[in-house]
């Protein structure tokens, strides 16, 4: 949570919930009233004890939290170089940190009388996990997925279904997450009165990017004190990597560490098929340039008119043209690096986790790792670095053996 | 005065009712939708709404999304929307167009170009769905310092206490959205509207003009009879998406447009 604190990168966003130029409420006059609205009810949350101490014991008691904060020996001893520690959020209930976002917000959903929730879903991750959440306490629950995703994602589709949601799939544009998004607003403005859009990342209308932050902060607090319990008092990561699509996850573990210079933070969006001309990736802060879509001004893939393009990934859940507005301010201020990894390094890091440490990870933090492999190397063996293993990689299975030509239809 | 005032301002000398159209620019080709733009004054159409197509236009249904997925598959872009009007002005001078549309389009182009190039062309005002209040300092301030009306949504969810914000930088004409919603959704009754109406003409001298869910002259009669006017949008944008010719959308206009003077 942001306290005042002078020259501080915790303190955005500001009043009107804008970090730097970016952030904002750009949303149709009929959500507004419920966009401020849910904004007191958060503030409120916020400093109010009994909701933390619900949070606490529901991700001690149901997600399995603190997550652990894992020393990667021989995939360290491979690199040659600095020390390699994983963040175990694939170990979560639901198998990524997407539970820890859906709790708080489910929580709040109930604060305020809300009965149907709705949210979007790339790969299902945020899906699967809004469902749990839903079941676990009796609320109804309407996912929208796009066509194209629910074709490539059927196990997660399925798993949804039998956690009694209805999952929509969305023909509108093109059929990906974007466009998921999209009809997720239209149905939200619809049923505005008893709806709360569960949104699934650091990106939105004020107050979702800071409030999805807050909520997955746990994941850098726990590794602060994780790596001094190992490592001894004081001790701070020198590197800390995530994987960036909306940036959730990355936010999760970069928050805690922003006042700490001495601490290099560095986002990794999905390159695809390399970031050029032909636009056949996702790298929203490398390839794109800013824009207004989905209720906030950020980094977006967007052509000479404005008009939004269809990103590229190999993994469907860094498919998204626009990226969290937190990253896009830690980018223009240089507080944090953004590179990209492309498919096929992606699939690499995949391949050298499960060999040298028998964990299978999900394709979004494999582009974590990709940058890891590379950097690594040429550290020194005193140096640390924390990689958010933001996901597990069961879902991937299908798409990795396709593109390793393996023909594995059951 | 703005084309827009002095639009209302002659409908009000008349006691006649406004009758708003909305199509998109560009649908389904360029030519096609100038033809049908040159021909609204003549339908009875007294404010054109000329709809930017945006590859995420997240408050329309589906009627409008695919009118701007047309739109931009032919090739639309914001110059040639600009220079559609241009082209229009040059025939016509009195008939108020607003532009519809999304934000990133305007962003793209920067403010202040895309203000001059509007004013230029000969756009009276601006109706920009991801734009509340909250975000006046964007678009909605400086449009008003080149003489561009700002025109807002109030829609169900805006109760009283929100209303004076919603009406404040508010200019030309107020859209009333007659339901919680997306552009072609069902109809809201007259017996609904009238007191919404009322309440927002109560806090404002400003002309409320109502739309959202009206398809037939009987509709557009009974809306505009309990406001200071109708918008019809989808409606139109249906008919040219099935391929009618510019005289048959025409026709149809010319229907709606009747409907609404009879109020």
């Amino acid at each position: 949570m942001s306290e005042d604190r002078p020259n501080s990168f915790m303190n955005a966003p500001d009043a009107k919930g804008r970090f730097g130029i970016h952030g904002g409420r750009f949303v149709s006059e009929t959500l507004m009233p419920l966009i401020l609205d849910l904004e007191a009810e958060y503030e409120h949350a916020k400093t109010d004890p009994t909701f933390w101490a619900e949070m606490e014991d529901l991700w001690q008691n149901y997600v399995g939290r603190p997550s652990p904060l894992y020393f990667a020996p021989r995939l360290t001893e491979e690199l040659g170089g600095a020390k390699v520690y994983l963040k175990r959020e694939e170990l979560n209930h639901t198998g990524a940190h997407k539970i820890n976002n859906v709790l708080g917000q489910i929580l709040l959903a109930r604060r305020m009388g809300k009965t149907r929730i709705i949210a979007e879903t790339g790969a299902g991750q945020h899906g699967v996990a809004t469902a749990t959440v839903c079941a676990k306490f009796g609320l109804k629950c309407i996912v929208y997925m796009g066509a194209t995703d629910v074709e490539r994602q059927a196990p997660n589709v399925f798993r949804m279904r039998l956690l009694g949601a209805e999952v929509v799939p969305v023909t509108s544009g093109r059929g990906t997450l974007k466009d998921a998004m999209n009809d997720a607003l239209r149905d939200w403005v619809t049923n505005v009165r008893d709806t709360f859009y569960c949104i699934g990342t650091v990106a939105g209308p004020a107050p979702y990017p800071a409030m999805v932050r807050d909520f997955q902060a746990i994941i850098g607090r726990e590794t602060r004190w994780q790596l001094e319990a190992q490592e001894g008092e004081g001790r701070l990561p020198d590197t800390i990597i995530a994987a960036v699509g909306g940036g959730s996850n990355a936010m999760g573990l970069f928050y805690e560490f922003l006042d700490d210079p001495s601490v290099n933070i560095i986002g990794v969006e999905a390159g695809g098929l390399g970031v050029d001309d032909r636009m056949q990736h996702c790298a929203s802060l490398t390839g794109g340039r800013p824009g207004v879509l989905h209720g906030n001004r950020t980094y977006l893939l967007q052509d000479d008119d404005g008009q939004i393009l269809e990103g590229h990934s190999i993994s469907a859940g860094l498919d998204y043209p626009g990226i969290g507005p937190e990253h896009s301010w830690l980018h223009d201020i240089g507080r944090a690096e953004y590179v990209s990894i492309t498919d096929a390094e992606a699939l690499g890091a995949f391949q050298t986790l499960c060999r040298t440490e028998g964990i299978i990870p999900a394709l979004e933090s494999s582009h974590a790792l990709a940058h890891v492999i590379k950097i690594a190397p040429t550290l020194p063996k005193d140096h640390i670095i924390v990689v958010n293993l933001s996901g597990r990689g069961d879902k991937d299975i299908f798409t990795v053996a396709k593109h390793l030509k393996v023909d594995i239809k059951i | 005065m703005t084309r827009i005032d002095a639009k209302f301002a002659a409908l009000k000398a008349e006691g006649k009712k406004a009758f708003v159209a909305y199509i998109m620019a560009g649908d389904p080709d360029l030519e096609t939708s100038a033809e049908i733009l040159a021909g609204l004054p003549g339908a009875g159409v007294d404010v054109i709404e000329l709809g930017l197509p945006f590859t995420d236009p997240m408050a329309d249904g589906p009627t409008i999304q695919l009118a701007g997925q047309r739109a931009l598959d032919g090739g639309q872009t914001l110059q040639k929307t600009l220079d559609m009007v241009a082209a229009f002005r040059k025939t016509d001078d009195t008939t108020p167009i607003v532009l519809m549309g999304y934000y990133n389009p305007i962003y793209n182009r920067g403010v202040t170009r895309f203000l001059q190039d509007a004013k230029e062309a000969g756009i009276d005002g601006l109706i920009v769905v991801d734009l509340p209040p909250e975000e006046d300092e964007e678009l909605c301030l400086p449009a008003q310092e080149y003489g561009i009306n700002f025109i807002r949504l109030a829609t169900p969810t805006t109760d009283d206490r929100r209303l004076p914000t919603v009406l404040q930088n508010t200019s030309g004409f107020v859209y009333y959205v007659s339901i919680t919603g997306i552009t072609g959704s069902a109809a809201a009754q007259a017996t609904d509207v009238g007191p919404e109406v009322a309440r927002i003409k109560s806090a404002t001298d400003l002309p409320v003009i109502v739309g959202f869910g009206i398809t037939t002259p009987d509709a557009a009669q009974n809306i505009a009879g309990v406001a200071d006017g109708c918008v019809v949008g989808s409606a139109i944008v249906k008919e040219i998406g099935a391929g009618k010719s510019p005289a048959e959308v025409l026709e149809f206009v010319s229907g709606l447009a009747a409907g609404a003077h009879r109020a």
